[in-house]
């Protein structure tokens, strides 16, 4: 009797549940995200671009991702530009645009639009969120049918992640990219890859041709925006962009284990400890199974950036930092960027053994024949580009250069202060300490000992004091910087974001070369404060790293009361500042 | 009133673990059919798929689970490499777990000529990968790898689809994926289930049976022998060898129903159609067969696994007789497997000189059985 309650009440659920005279569930949840998917689209769309070179034969896609009109897109679509060119966005309106930044190996480059200063912009997602399986939708350009600059929009599902695909001509290397079968085209290169929500987690660039012809097989590649982010800064700097390389090349061994092969003497990782044979366990923060998860991870960080590594030797395990350094020569980079960049088949070429994935054309000329039109540069352009050995665009370097400088002296205001800057207090191992910084050189006093350095000897001759890697050049560089200026001080450079100990943020970093030595001032992008400096004496050997902390207001200066200088493994010393004059 | 409660908290851990929605249906089954034993149970299983059946269409159209359905079957599909590349054949191809112990299905191409194949798990583990056997009426074969509890997709539970189906497809199609890594996956609808024989002599196709016609570009190269799954996952058709149709030129994405395969791998299994000698050793006859004494010549046995392909046939042969043309590709004396021109000699010696024998021949993309017999005083 009971079961038969219990029967007689769910079958009246289930009826309540069936019997609905309105739009059966299934198709109102469809609908509905219809109308979501639509909705989001919509909102996409007026922050893709489509890139024009000046003449209007070529170009591409891209997507603007700052209201003041940054947009990326790749290289390979700014490179048959040159340095202008005309944007289109949903708006109907067609915006002039200069090149900033080039990342040639990563296929990236960084272009700012003018005209607008509420620009519609794409918010990036965490790319390394992203599952096969998930929806995504691209948007762009494909085969330049965007004439009223309305993207074209193809929606997929994310067939794999973390992929790595090799070199094709002779630079371009797509790491640790996104694969889709949302339909990518000859026009689609540089444009965004969205998620379902909207949110930009990739740049498309690259698809599988092979035997099928120049158009979609269903197997696109999109560059993450995880990598762009870590190359942003980079970009945004003008140059003209380089990856990074270990120092050292890993094989599997018997076992299946991650290990060293090769390493060079003079690179970082070897100083830090890593040596033949050992096995290498992660890599920028991520587990190392193969040879090409170290392949894939380090594609996606730029030259000079320091990322742990951990390694096992013995059944020890060992976590350090280690300096990348670049995998070209400035040279080599720059010669290759001139080089034949995009291979393409003539027409009725039979298809070859094994064809490289061949980078998507802009769309327009079948010819890659470097194009460089005639057009004059439009005046907004022509005052925002400078032409300089090494960089896309100097311009973009100076304009940051003088932003972190800015934003330093204004809150260090020591730029008058042309006499004897001295510091004084104890060592945090007990002692007391005095320097003393002029413009014709260093003194560090100690309770036992007293070191000089004299200005004139950049070179790295008299590192003192011994063991600190220079500390008192470094400091006299600082002061050289604070009251010189990047014109005197030698020669300055903005040299991108880097990852600083201890710090979520990234730090914005101004290159100083003076006498032959290369100083890195790390700055706090936030307020201005000066956060370290190095200082490498020589290319191959450890800097002197200062690391200022505990700010306190003085005489109306921000200045720090914490000095910690390292050199190498080591810390040199910890110098607490309670009495200073500028 | 608790055992709704109860079971509306194991289908919701249900949801959380991500089983198989395979297993739920087969639960609504089971539950009908209990009915009239048990009606307490039977009301539990109707609750039990109801709220099953609501809460998969609401996923389905959230779109949320196609990312765990992947996390489940991914593990299922293997990298598979093996001869190939020169003159733009690929050498890898993609193949499907089909047992625990180790059987892999995948298709009967010319990666799998060679005494090296290699199957790369999803998660990296490389193995060693032997050709158990092959159909290759239907252009399939069986590897077998020494591993256990694997991952895998039963047959058993293949489904048919209709038209209209959305369906995922998983291959390593262009080899993307190497090592660790899963397999691609690409999303689609099925166009039509067709007879490929319709089409005969615009695709070059061993394989004559009902297809899937799919709208994706899902036929690529390497993504031959891949699976093709519906949106939850079930196991559907396995996709098969590029094609392009002669006269306009254009490649077909379609799959091979499992339905049409699940006979012959079971045969494989069983020990039919596989490689010659692979089993129990048997007396050889006092006096073998030789191909020369049936008139068969062929072709210079130069490759690790030659293609047992007939160069020439001495006139008036048993073999000239019976209808054997020079070009033909022998692929079975006898029901087993012919994977090379050694293997053919071998398979010789264990056949008496004076038995009838039959051979399947491969012969500009038909197949053609031919009986042969020696006689001592038969030529002309």
């Amino acid at each position: 009797m009971k079961r038969a309650v219990i029967i007689v009440l769910l079958l009246g659920i289930a009826t309540t549940a069936f019997g609905r005279t309105e739009q059966p569930p299934i198709i109102q949840a469809v609908l509905e995200a219809e109308a979501a998917r639509v909705a989001v689209m919509n909102r996409a769309k007026e922050a893709v671009v489509a890139v024009f070179s000046p003449g209007g034969k070529g170009g591409g896609s891209g997507v603007v991702v700052t209201a003041d009109g940054y947009a990326l897109t790749n290289f390979h679509v700014v490179k048959p530009c040159g340095n202008a060119m005309k944007c289109g966005m949903a708006d109907g309106k067609l915006y002039d645009a200069v090149i900033v930044g080039i990342d040639p190996a990563g296929d990236i480059a960084l272009i700012k639009l003018f005209g607008r200063d509420d620009f519609p912009c794409a918010e990036p997602a965490d790319s390394d969120l992203v599952q096969p399986g998930d929806w995504c939708f691209a948007m762009g350009n494909p085969f330049m049918l965007a004439t009223d600059f309305q993207p074209t929009v193809t929606y997929g599902i994310v067939s794999g992640v973390h992929r790595y695909q090799y070199p094709a001509g002779t630079l371009l290397e797509y790491t640790d990219c996104i694969q889709t079968d949302a339909s990518i085209n000859p026009g689609n290169s540089g444009g965004p890859l969205f998620d379902a929500r909207g949110r930009l987690i990739g740049i498309n660039g690259r698809a599988s041709f092979e035997k099928r012809g120049r158009v979609n097989v269903g197997v696109a590649y999109a560059v993450s925006i995880n990598q762009i982010k870590n190359f942003m800064g980079h970009l945004r700097s003008g140059r003209i962009v380089d990856h990074a390389t270990l120092g050292a090349t890993v094989a599997p061994d018997e076992d299946g284990r991650v290990v060293v092969g090769d390493i060079l003497e003079n690179c970082d990782a070897y100083r830090r400890g890593l040596r033949y044979d050992d096995e290498v366990v992660s890599f920028g923060g991520r587990p190392i199974s193969t040879p090409n998860d170290l392949k894939n991870v380090l594609g996606i960080f730029p030259k000079g950036w320091r990322v742990p590594l951990s390694f096992r030797r013995d059944g020890r395990r060992h976590d350090v930092l280690v300096r990348l350094a670049g995998l070209h020569t400035a040279e080599e980079l720059l010669s290759k960027i001139k080089g034949r960049l995009l291979p393409s088949p003539k027409p009725g070429e039979k298809p070859k053994l094994k064809l490289p994935k061949i980078p998507l054309p802009g769309g327009g000329p079948k010819k890659t024949k470097l194009v460089r039109p005639r057009i004059p540069m439009p005046e907004i352009v022509k005052k925002h580009f400078q032409q300089k050995r090494g960089y896309a665009n100097y311009y973009f370097n100076k304009l940051n250069r003088q932003r972190v400088l800015k934003a330093w002296a204004e809150q260090s205001d020591t730029a008058d202060c042309g006499g004897a800057w001295t510091l004084a207090g104890e060592l945090s191992g007990g002692g007391a300490y005095r320097f003393e910084l002029t413009d014709s050189g260093a003194r560090l006093e100690l309770p036992s000992a007293e070191f000089q350095w004299a200005a004139g000897d950049e070179s790295g001759a008299s590192l003192e004091p011994p063991q600190s890697g220079g500390l008192l050049l470094a400091l006299y560089l600082w002061r050289r910087l604070a009251l010189l200026g990047p014109e005197q001080f030698g020669e300055v450079s903005y040299l991108g974001a880097f990852p600083v100990v201890g710090r979520k943020e990234n730090a914005d970093v101004l290159l100083g070369l003076h006498g032959g030595v290369e100083c890195r001032f790390l700055f706090d992008p936030a307020d201005g404060r000066l956060l370290a400096v190095e200082m490498f004496a020589t290319e191959d050997a450890d800097p002197c790293e200062v690391l200022f902390t505990e700010y306190r207001e003085l005489n109306g200066r921000l200045l720090p009361s914490r000095m910690e200088v390292r050199h190498g493994d080591d810390l040199y010393g910890v110098f607490k500042i309670d009495a200073n004059t500028f | 009133m608790q055992i709704l409660f109860d079971h509306l908290a194991a289908v919701l851990a249900r949801r959380v673990d991500s089983k198989p929605p395979g297993l739920s249906r087969r639960k609504l089954s089971a539950g009908t059919s209990l009915t009239a034993r048990r009606a307490s149970t039977a009301a539990k299983f109707f609750l039990f798929a109801l709220l099953v059946h609501t809460c998969s269409s609401h996923s389905l159209a959230a779109g949320a689970s196609t990312a765990e359905v992947l996390d489940r079957i991914q593990p299922n599909v293997v990298k598979i490499y093996g001869a190939g590349g020169f003159r733009g054949l690929e050498p890898y191809q993609s193949g499907m777990i089909v047992s625990a112990d180790g059987h892999i299905l995948t298709v009967f191409s010319y990666v799998l000529d060679t005494d090296q194949i290699t199957a790369v798990l999803a998660d990296g583990r490389r193995f060693e990968a032997r050709l158990l056997g092959a159909d290759p009426r239907l252009d399939v074969a069986v590897l077998k790898i020494d591993a256990a509890e694997l991952p895998h997709f039963d047959l058993g539970e293949a489904v048919e689809v209709d038209a209209g189906t959305r369906i995922l497809a998983l291959s390593n199609l262009f080899g993307i994926a190497i090592g660790n890594e899963p397999a691609s996956v690409q999303h689609g609808v099925v166009s039509v289930k067709t007879g490929l024989a319709a089409r005969r002599g615009v695709f070059n196709s061993v394989y004559r049976g009902p297809v899937y016609v799919l709208d994706a570009a899902t036929n690529n190269p390497g993504a031959a022998g891949g699976a093709l799954v519906t949106r939850t996952g079930q196991l559907v058709g396995m996709i098969g060898k590029e094609l392009r149709n002669a006269l306009n030129h254009t490649w077909l994405n379609y799959a091979l129903p499992i339905g049409q395969l699940r006979e012959s791998v079971e045969a494989i299994r069983a020990g039919r159609l596989v490689a010659a000698r692979q089993d129990e050793p048997k007396q050889k006859p006092a006096r073998s067969l030789r191909l020369e004494m049936l008139g068969i010549v062929l072709v210079p046995d130069v490759l690790e696994r030659t293609p047992p392909y007939v160069d020439h046939l001495r006139s008036g042969s048993p073999a000239a007789r019976a209808g054997l043309r020079p070009d033909d590709l022998i692929l079975l004396v006898g029901g087993r497997l012919i994977t090379s021109c050694k293997v053919l000699n071998e398979e010789m010696e264990y056949i008496d000189f004076e038995d009838r024998i039959r051979l399947t021949v491969l012969r500009g993309g038909e197949l053609v059985e031919l009986d042969l017999q020696y006689s001592a005083n038969g030529e002309e």
